[in-house]
């Protein structure tokens, strides 16, 4: 056991395959001698050289084409986007090349890579700081798209993507960087599976990234109303884990998805459009979302009303329709 | 001009571009005597570029009346600018790596892709068309610049595993004003990857002329300001182009570093065969290109110095259209598609919900509604 932040967690698991394997290298913007504006690669550089970890031109696009001419001559790069807005220069790269390359070329040349963002919000940032991508990256067959919630998957996440032959977005929410928690350094499976948080029977709340801890406390509130709330972390949102997620709703019978992300289109959309579809004969209620605002990530001052907060999880779990009588006008997310 | 102090000034300032672009061969085939700023290439190698130049446009032309049958959805044509694509191609050595866009057939093809298999993205069989590891030739690809930075990437990969190889990168003039051109020489330069970016200016992107993509003297001026070794040259000038293309190539292998080569030519077709250059351009300016044709300069330099007899003419004329008749038989040969192939290469191992997907499939097929 070891105490760490997600951030020590995420060296740990760079550090770790850097020994490995000697094909593992990384870099960014800053990730050299300052270790990464998070600290994430924070002693790297100085442990393994500036081989191994190093310092790029200040350039997405660049990064991520480079990485993807590094990958196809054997390398495994993992590369660092400082803040999730400034990895859109990088965007056609990433969605024409690194998602397409195994498919136009029939295998014969591949782009793994991680792809390493700190995205979402609620550190207060200034704007262009705190935007949650998901769902662009996991709109792109091709890519996958991981985000952990807790110490220990960070590591694990981590060593399981930088082992993947497919390129995967790496989502690190940043307002957890800092939370600490005691962990056994270890792998798990391979990327691919959900995991339940929490147990329970009467309703399942889906959530990933910065929404899982949202939906846990929700899940005390509700408890406390004697309602027996299972919160189940998606952990990864592409591939998705249906099975996971429709063994729960059909047990619980009802279906809460959070998600930090603007609503509209969003990735929790899609998962309540499996899940009706998977689900449908267990249900009493519609699929309820719960996001943030279809609004541009808010200014500071501003982003708790956006931020989807235990309360608004609570609400939408107490609007799916406890009683014998549907009533759909309540039926919204909000 | 101050010299900067980079580890690169002292090397990189060997090739910076000249005022005009080197030329060897006017446009009539004969010498040019202020040339030989750089070694000039054998006689012998001049004979293979003809010999090769012959073939692509032949393959081009052949290429074009596919689409006219409705073989290919598209081609882009490169006539006229024969001597840059098979100078990019003889220059390298079997290890070396192309990086090149959807106007590079002919290159390709002199690279020893096979024919078919070549035109195998244009005909809609499969995006890539032939196995790049095969030949070293990265995928064609179709948004612009974009390779221009795998190119850097594998260059640098390369030469970090102690291996000696080249890669060269084709764009076109109206790419040297996407973001990705000015990165890729920018990371090239500073991490000193031995790549080669083959700029064929032919005066238009689509429609758009050379003065609206750029005010610079030169697009190989773009490389000083990167600290990157630069030259322009006549594109239709076959010696010029092998010459420098030979140079560059030695240039990079020995000091694991960039060059940008500017080449100057013409397209003399339409931008694809589906595009009407009429809208664009004069007919004058075209004629004023046919009158600098790089195949019909290296035929009257080695028809003058004796070298090509019309023994030779005719045989390779002959074996060209033998190419080109294997082409069009190729071509006519349908060939069979795997629906197994939409779901097999899009990860490692198909998701979930590929194989659903896959048994949707199979079972259109199975009930007739998908053949
Ligand atoms: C990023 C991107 N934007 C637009 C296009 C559409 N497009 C295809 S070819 C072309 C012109 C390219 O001109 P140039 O780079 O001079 O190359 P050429 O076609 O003349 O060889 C354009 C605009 C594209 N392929 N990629």
């Amino acid at each position: 056991m070891t105490t760490l932040t997600m951030a020590g967690a995420l060296n740990a698991a760079l550090r770790d395959a850097l020994t490995e394997d000697e094909k593992v290298v990384v870099f960014g913007e800053d990730v050299g001698t300052l270790g990464g504006v998070f600290r994430v690669t924070d002693g790297l550089m100085r442990d393994f050289g500036d081989d191994r970890c190093f310092d790029t031109p200040l350039a997405e696009s660049g990064i991520v084409g480079f990485a993807i001419g590094m990958a196809m001559s054997g390398y495994k790069p993992v590369v660092e986007m400082q803040f999730d807005a400034f990895a859109y220069p990088a965007f056609e790269q990433i969605v024409s090349h690194v998602a397409k390359l195994r498919n136009r070329t029939r295998g014969s040349l591949t782009a793994p890579m991680v792809i390493r963002i700190p995205f979402a919000g609620g550190i207060g940032g200034v704007e262009h700081h705190c935007d949650s991508s998901e769902a662009y990256y996991a709109h792109t067959p091709g890519l996958k798209v991981v985000a952990p919630s807790t110490v220990a998957d960070a590591y694990s996440l981590m060593r399981e993507a930088i082992a993947d032959p497919d390129p995967v977005i790496f989502l690190e929410p940043k307002r957890l960087y800092f939370s600490k928690d005691d962990i056994e350094l270890t792998k798990n499976e391979p990327i691919g599976t959900a995991v339940v948080r929490r147990p329970g029977t009467d309703v399942t709340v889906l959530a990933y990234g910065p929404t899982v801890s949202v939906a846990l406390q929700a899940a005390e509130f509700a408890a406390e109303d004697g309602r027996s709330v299972e919160v189940v972390d998606l952990r990864l949102l592409s591939p998705f884990d249906d099975a996971t997620v429709a063994a729960s709703v059909r047990k619980t019978g009802r279906c809460v998805v959070v998600q930090e992300a603007q609503s509209f289109a969003g990735v929790g959309a899609e998962i309540a459009a499996r899940v009706q579809e998977r689900c449908f004969h267990h249900l009493h209620a519609p699929v309820l979302r719960v996001g943030g605002l279809d609004i541009p990530y808010p200014a500071p001052k501003l982003e708790h009303f956006h931020l989807p907060s235990a309360d608004r999880v609570l609400d939408a779990i107490e609007r799916l329709q406890w009683n014998d009588t549907p009533d759909l006008s309540t039926a919204v997310s909000v | 001009m101050t010299t900067v102090e980079t580890n690169a000034a002292a090397s990189y300032q060997r090739f910076m571009p000249a005022d005009h672009p080197v030329q060897y061969l006017a446009p009539d085939g004969t010498d040019v005597e202020s040339a030989a700023r750089y070694a000039r290439t054998s006689d012998d190698r001049l004979l293979e570029m003809y010999r090769s130049m012959v073939h692509g446009r032949r393959f081009d032309q052949q290429a074009t009346a596919l689409t006219k049958q409705g073989r290919l959805a598209v081609y882009p044509s490169a006539r006229g600018q024969e001597a840059c694509q098979i100078a990019a191609a003889l220059c390298l050595g079997p290890q070396d790596w192309m990086f090149p866009t959807y106007r590079d057939s002919m290159a390709l093809a002199a690279r020893g892709v096979n024919q078919v298999e070549l035109l195998g993205m244009l005909a809609g069989y499969w995006h890539c068309g032939y196995d790049p590891k095969q030949y070293h030739v990265a995928p064609q690809c179709t948004p612009l610049a974009t390779q221009l930075l795998h190119a850097t990437g594998f260059a640098y990969a390369e030469a970090k595993q102690g291996r000696d190889t080249v890669a060269l990168a084709f764009c076109g003039d109206g790419a040297t004003s996407e973001g990705d051109f000015h990165e890729a020489l920018n990371f090239a330069a500073v991490f000193r990857a031995p790549v080669i970016f083959l700029v064929q200016n032919n005066g238009f992107a689509i429609s758009v002329p050379l003065a609206r993509q750029s005010a610079a003297p030169s697009l190989a001026h773009k490389g000083v300001g990167y600290g990157i070794g630069s030259e322009q040259v006549d594109g239709n000038d076959p010696i010029a182009m092998m010459s420098v293309m030979d140079e560059a190539v030695n240039y990079v292998r020995a000091e694991r570093g960039p060059v940008i080569v500017e080449a100057h030519t013409y397209r003399m077709d339409a931008h694809t065969n589906a595009d009407d250059a009429t809208r664009y351009r004069k007919a004058d300016e075209v004629e004023g290109w046919l009158a600098r044709d790089p195949l019909s300069r290296l035929d009257a330099y080695l028809g003058g110095a004796g070298l090509l007899t019309d023994e030779l003419r005719t045989e390779i004329t002959v074996s060209a259209d033998a190419d080109a008749a294997e082409l069009r038989a190729g071509m006519n040969v349908e060939q069979s598609v795997d629906p197994e192939d939409l779901f097999r290469f899009v990860y490692s191992t198909p998701t979930p919900a590929l194989l659903d997907q896959r048994e949707q499939i199979a079972a259109e097929i199975a009930a007739g509604e998908l053949s």
